[in-house]
């Protein structure tokens, strides 16, 4: 009974649809698988290009689909014996674990103190976070602040000036307000104080929220490199990416010239070597973000902004 | 009741009841303090003669005289015809894409089909700045697929892309697209599934057909989103960010790369032009202010929604 039902209701929707709709569908998909592979190809030749062998890569023209010649490691051997680039990942790891207990800290006090429902000093302090958001002092001034600081050179510059991201702490916010007001109210009247409400009944209960918050932190300071760029002189210090700016764009790649004295086997290399570093350095991200995936939509901010 | 309390009586009693949490958000403003406020306030040097040994307060005024000399210069107009042409382009040529691809997935019956595509298609936003000028840089240098590519069709580009000026804004915007699309669908297609199904079934039964379904129903279920996010890209058509910028000019292409912000960037922190810098940067940031509100006004006028 019930399956000739769907069965006329499936037929119904068909017949509705018509031709033009089909038309449509194999057009649509083909599009999407067309973008797709637009979108896959980039990555796809670095990784196929890092693998390759060096003098058939040099001479290839135009698009790559398999590895040239017999496909090797040696590009990654370059990499992983550049002390820089070594360094350079210390140095994230440092700003990414460190960076992130700041994060997460201020960001859950933040979001908590906004999500408050009656208290008299809400609404006046979420105006002075908000004017933040749309007006600046501009990198002059902040570039000097931070000079002023005495933070140069230290890579406490890197974690402590953007321990808060407004935009960040506003979708924590939104998650935090849609909290049970019930609950907030019991733990209230058990005589929980602030900080306990916050880490036993806000915190536990918006763990995806928190979960997309520590990505979109932690990718920020896995991709930064502008402000190291600005603070921090000393190379031992420089962050991942800024290594990578001095390899990839800059072509400054002084422990491969130490390490391929042949200048002609050196130019030969140097590309395959930004190849590997990108992989190397991109790899991390690219393999974790998949399982977050379905908490993306909590991050949407255009819900967090209005209010 | 309440109002006829005592602004003191009321004050005790907030602080009696959110007294902890007052404590608790301290250090946030502080933070808010320190590396939001104290910068703005030093953004006076742009209206001073900012001397090092003099500090931000002890260096003598000078009112108007960076902007002034800003507004007169040859960089004034190029820069602001560079910033307004790639933020225009960003507006009429990336902004829809992401729009576009939404509509396009949530047609997708398939599920395993629309993860696979949505999860390809965020990959290239997790890929750094740094990683993707430098993938832009490689392929179209001289001997970069793009350009190889582009000789076999018959073109006779023998350098690369990056050195061409006309370049310039096609590079920085199709990368845009590459990187950013499938991360900026997200919200549009959050606010598609929050669309009523009832609304659906309700113009099937009007006998509306797919076409006029998604011109009836799907549109206007996320013309607010749309709206909101296009509040905020006009109020940010006077603002590029640098980081891209910095990463993908050269001295061959200033005449079209160059925008505000990476003027700035050159003059104050390269050059160490710190008053003059701070007065331009201080000029777009009060520009970008006025957009936004003018942009939101005249959204809450004609649609009756905006981002405050």
């Amino acid at each position: 009974m019930s399956q000739a039902v769907s069965h006329a209701k499936k037929k119904s929707t068909l017949q509705q649809e018509g031709m033009g709709y089909r038309v449509f569908t194999v057009f649509n998909t083909i599009l999407l698988v067309i973008a797709t592979v637009v979108t896959l190809y980039p990555m796809y030749y670095v990784v196929v290009a890092s693998i390759s062998e060096a003098d058939e890569l040099a001479r290839n023209f135009g698009l790559l689909l398999f590895p040239l010649g017999k496909w090797n490691v040696f590009a990654y051997e370059l990499v992983f014996r550049n002390g820089l680039v070594v360094s350079g990942f210390l140095n994230t790891f440092f700003i990414l674990f460190v960076g992130l207990a700041f994060n997460m800290v201020l960001t859950c006090l933040g979001a908590y103190f906004l999500s408050l429902k009656g208290s008299m000093l809400v609404k006046p302090l979420s105006m002075l976070i908000l004017f933040t958001m749309y007006f600046s002092g501009g990198i002059v001034p902040i570039y000097m602040n931070v000079r002023d600081m005495g933070l140069m050179d230290s890579l406490w510059s890197l974690i402590i000036p953007g321990a808060i991201n407004t935009y960040n702490m506003l979708i924590m916010r939104s998650a935090f307000a849609a909290v049970p007001d019930a609950l907030y109210e019991a733990a209230y009247l058990d005589g929980a104080p602030h900080y306990k409400i916050l880490s036993q009944v806000y915190i536990p209960l918006c763990g995806a929220t928190m979960a997309v918050m520590v990505l979109y932190y932690g990718v920020g300071h896995w991709n930064a490199w502008f402000n190291a760029s600005l603070y921090i002189s000393d190379t031992k210090k420089y962050p991942l990416q800024l290594v990578l700016r001095q390899i990839l764009l800059l072509n400054q790649n002084s422990d491969l010239n130490a390490s391929v004295t042949d200048l002609g086997e050196l130019a030969k290399y140097s590309d395959m070597v930004k190849y590997a570093l990108i992989v190397v350095s991109s790899a991390p991200i690219l393999l974790l973000y998949p399982f977050l995936q379905r908490f993306f939509a909590k991050g949407v901010m255009v819900g967090a902004l209005k209010g | 009741m309440q109002n006829k309390m005592s602004f003191g009586r009321r004050l005790k009693k907030d602080l009696k009841r959110f007294g902890g949490a007052y404590i608790l958000v301290l250090p946030v403003v502080v933070f808010y303090i320190l590396f939001h406020y104290k910068p703005l306030l030093g953004a006076v040097i742009a209206f001073k003669d900012y001397k090092p040994r003099k500090g931000i307060w002890g260096s003598p005024w000078v009112g108007f005289k960076h902007l002034e000399s800003f507004f007169s210069s040859y960089y004034f107009g190029r820069l602001i015809r560079n910033t307004l042409t790639i933020s225009l382009s960003g507006l009429v040529f990336t902004f829809p894409c992401a729009i576009i691809f939404a509509l396009l997935i949530n047609e997708v019956k398939s599920r395993a089909f629309k993860r696979t595509v949505q999860t390809i298609s965020y990959m290239p936003h997790f890929i750094s700045l740094v990683v993707v000028c430098s993938m832009v840089t490689l392929f179209v240098s001289s001997n970069g697929f793009i350009v190889q590519i582009m000789q076999f069709f018959g073109s006779n580009v023998s350098q690369s892309l990056l050195n061409i000026n006309s370049a310039f804004v096609p590079i920085y915007v199709l990368s845009d697209i590459w990187q950013q699309t499938g991360w900026n669908c997200i919200i549009y297609l959050a606010a598609l599934a929050a669309i009523d199904t009832e609304l659906y079934e309700a113009a099937r039964i009007d006998g509306a057909n797919r076409w006029q379904q998604t011109i009836h129903v799907t549109l206007p279920g996320i013309a607010q989103t749309v709206t909101l996010l296009l509040i905020l890209r006009v109020g940010s058509l006077m603002s590029v960010g640098h980081e891209k910028i910095i990463l993908l000019y050269n001295d061959y292409t200033m005449e079209t790369a160059d925008v505000i912000s990476s003027y700035v960037y050159r003059r104050g922190l390269i050059k160490g032009d710190y008053s003059f810098s701070a007065a331009v940067g201080l000029f777009n940031s009060a520009i970008n202010f006025a957009l936004v509100i003018l942009a939101n006004r005249i959204s809450n006028r004609v649609s009756g929604y905006g981002i405050w």
